[in-house]
């Protein structure tokens, strides 16, 4: 009788465990592109005070400028390569130069609101020149699985979780190793003392702009196959990044990459053990503890900015 | 004396006006749809469906001699927005109300067209719609008190599952299916292994997909709409869950096909309407629509293009365009399709709007919906 309890048990606690491993690494993989798409949140605040309420749209739009690309004969790799450049365009230098730099000399929420106005033109623009319905969206990671720590695992949300992990350890590596990122460091961290020592401060406020029109491509590359190409799933990946910024810490980049991890895994278990209708509130309770108690966010300094 | 000249003229331009509207004038139908939002698909497919009809009918010189005329409004997916849609549409005094698709958005849109005593056809196919003695509704597709039992005997005889998970959207159309298939699956004896609940407009099925291959069940069957049906077979196969899975009409439709790719593959479902049943008339359609729009339509663009000859169908049986006799002549109505060839396949109304019609079962085999049984009409 103890003995079949025990096996029944040990078997219970064996599916538990296996279940919160599956939730756990499902989580990451989606963490991660939250990630991607935070840290570029943080970046376009810290070299120019912009919060881009318009940033889940700019991860929904380069999926479409692909598929568009595709559907004029582009093979998929070329179609990627248009989507990356014509949002480093469009995103990137178009949105500074059209919105950022007018707008940002009224103040921060003007320009804040802006973006919000901005979100709204691009999923109507999307939803009018491409389609209400949602597109498939072919993935750069083959399907399949793979075996690690004994578990079958599927290939693609390794794929996606080493991907976005190469990202940003690339974008770190550039910021604090290379002269133009120690040149935007400064760029963020003082523009006034930046300028005298002859940083050219303008230029690398653009650089990072195109530097987030990047994540955000890379990012719509790699949740668009799992969620597909709709004109409005923009919306719940852009309060995500939102979210894990503030949670994280809205001035570290390593903050954002801790928060987008956390809202991702967070999300997952939340979905799993608490309810399916409860789980878009559990990310936004987190939001609001750590306002409470840990206003700079879990990685973030008060009042330093640094990229 | 001259008043009455007058007076006669005036009722001469009256008498003349009303044989006008009498004849000439086209029949106003009144389509309120999901054109945006989570049931675009839905809305696209019966719009098109609709058109195709109405252009078909025109052609050929109306209905008794008078054209139709359609106009299309846009619910959003949203039941608030359709209400007020249809309250509009009402307004404009539409010989037969079309649409919604939306259960949830049929539900709160009924009530409305019944009290303006318009027929009100419609893609809705939560059972509750026909159980509330409202005698101005009608489907186009079976009703779920329909079509589950079929599914359930199904999972019963063939897949001989004993234990089943079921994964539903909550919104009246999911709810509605969860309860008929939870009770027919008692009655076999069939445990449901794991009750999992999702939202419309879900994107991330993750943590769905976990708790289902924790419950390790015989089968799932899966009752949500087409992308997220879409997305869930993703997931379901990204996490190699090896169940069969088996759905109603929506899992095995060409927009989920086409969306979820490779991961569709070995999904089964009974489908009431489907343009790749073996039926010549509906191969016939399913030409037509791809040639007039480019894409191969799911069950909605059928029950939009079976709304319109349900119309002239009745009408050309009154012998006269009388709304308000409409609805007490499609209940009871048995169409045949040797007569109205527009109608697909024999279908009979009932006393509720309910219809009985043959229907299918069908698997998925390499990206195509292959139909394996047919289940004759039950009368």
């Amino acid at each position: 009788m103890l003995s079949a309890s025990r096996v029944m048990f040990g078997h219970l606690e064996d599916v538990v465990m296996s279940n919160l491993l599956d939730l756990i690494i499902a989580g990451l993989a989606t963490g991660a592109i939250y990630a991607i798409v935070a840290v570029g949140f943080t970046l376009l605040w810290q070299t120019s005070q912009t919060i881009n309420f318009a940033q889940g749209e700019f991860v929904m739009l380069p999926a479409f400028l692909m598929l568009a690309a595709m559907q004029v004969g582009a093979p998929f790799w070329l179609a990627i390569l248009i989507g990356v450049l014509l949002s480093m365009l469009l995103l990137g230098l178009g949105f500074k130069i059209l919105l950022v730099d007018p707008m940002l000399r009224h103040g921060v929420l003007p320009l804040a609101i802006a973006t919000m106005a901005l979100a709204i033109g691009i999923k109507e623009a999307v939803k009018q020149f491409f389609s209400a319905e949602a597109s498939p969206f072919p993935s750069v990671v083959p399907a399949g699985d793979v075996t690690l720590f004994g578990r079958h695992v599927a290939l693609q949300s390794v794929g996606v979780l080493a991907l976005a992990i190469l990202a940003v350890i690339a974008l770190t590596t550039f910021l604090n190793r290379s002269s133009i990122g120690h040149q935007m460091q400064a760029a963020a961290q003082n523009p006034t003392v930046a300028r005298i020592v002859g940083v050219p401060v303008e230029r690398m406020i653009l650089l990072t702009f195109l530097i987030n029109a990047v994540l955000v491509a890379l990012a719509s590359l790699l949740i668009t196959p799992i969620y597909l190409a709709k004109f409005s799933s923009g919306e719940v990946l852009g309060q995500a990044a939102f979210i894990a910024a503030i949670v994280g810490g809205f001035n570290q980049v390593r903050g954002a990459i801790a928060g987008g991890l956390l809202i991702g895994v967070v999300d997952n278990l939340a979905a799993a053990y608490v309810s399916t209708q409860y789980r878009a509130a559990v990310p936004l309770i987190l939001l609001i503890v750590i306002i409470l108690f840990r206003p700079q966010g879990l990685l973030g300094r008060p009042e330093e900015r640094t990229v | 004396m001259k008043s009455i000249i007058l007076a006669s003229l005036f009722a001469g331009a009256l008498a003349a006006g009303a044989a006008n509207a009498q004849s000439g004038a086209p029949i106003k139908l009144a389509d309120v749809a999901e054109l945006s939002g989570g049931g675009a698909t839905v809305g696209t497919n019966w719009k098109n469906g609709i058109d195709l009809a109405v252009e078909e009918i025109n052609a050929k010189g109306g209905v008794l001699g008078r054209k139709l005329e359609v106009t299309h409004a846009d619910s959003q997916s949203n039941p608030g927005v359709a209400r007020a849609q249809v309250q509009k549409a009402l307004d404009g005094e539409p010989y037969v109300l079309l649409g919604p698709g939306y259960s949830g958005s049929v539900k709160v849109t009924a009530p409305l067209a019944a009290e303006a005593g318009i027929t009100q056809i419609m893609g809705g196919e939560a059972a509750e719609l026909t159980q509330a003695g409202n005698k101005f509704l009608f489907r186009t597709s079976f009703g779920q008190q329909s079509s589950m039992p079929k599914v359930a005997k199904y999972i019963n005889d063939e897949l001989k599952a004993k234990s089943v998970a079921v994964v539903w959207v909550n919104n009246d159309f999911g709810r509605g299916g969860r309860d008929v298939i939870t009770k027919e699956f008692g009655r076999y004896g069939i445990k449901v292994a794991a009750d999992v609940s999702t939202e419309a407009g879900q994107a991330d099925f993750a943590a769905d997909v976990s708790k289902i291959k924790a419950a390790a069940p015989d089968a799932v069957f899966v009752y949500l709409n087409e992308e997220e049906s879409a997305r869930i077979l993703k997931e379901l196969k990204r996490q190699g869950v090896t169940a069969p899975l088996m759905g109603e009409t929506t899992l095995v439709g060409q927009k989920v096909i086409e969306l979820a790719g490779d991961a569709a593959n070995g999904a089964r479902g009974h489908v009431g309407l489907t343009t790749d049943a073996p039926v010549d008339l509906v191969k016939a359609f399913r030409e037509k629509f791809v040639k007039k729009y480019n894409y191969v339509p799911d069950h909605n663009g059928l029950k939009g293009y079976l709304a319109i000859y349900m119309i002239k169908a009745t009408t050309e049986k009154m012998g006269k365009v009388d709304s308000k006799a409409f609805a007490d002549t499609l209940h009871g109505l048995t169409i045949r399709a040797a007569n109205e060839p527009g109608i697909l396949m024999d279908v009979t109304f009932d006393e509720n709007g309910d219809i009985d019609r043959q229907g299918f079962l069908a698997e998925v085999v390499e990206g195509k919906q292959v139909i394996k049984q047919v289940l004759p009409k039950l009368k």
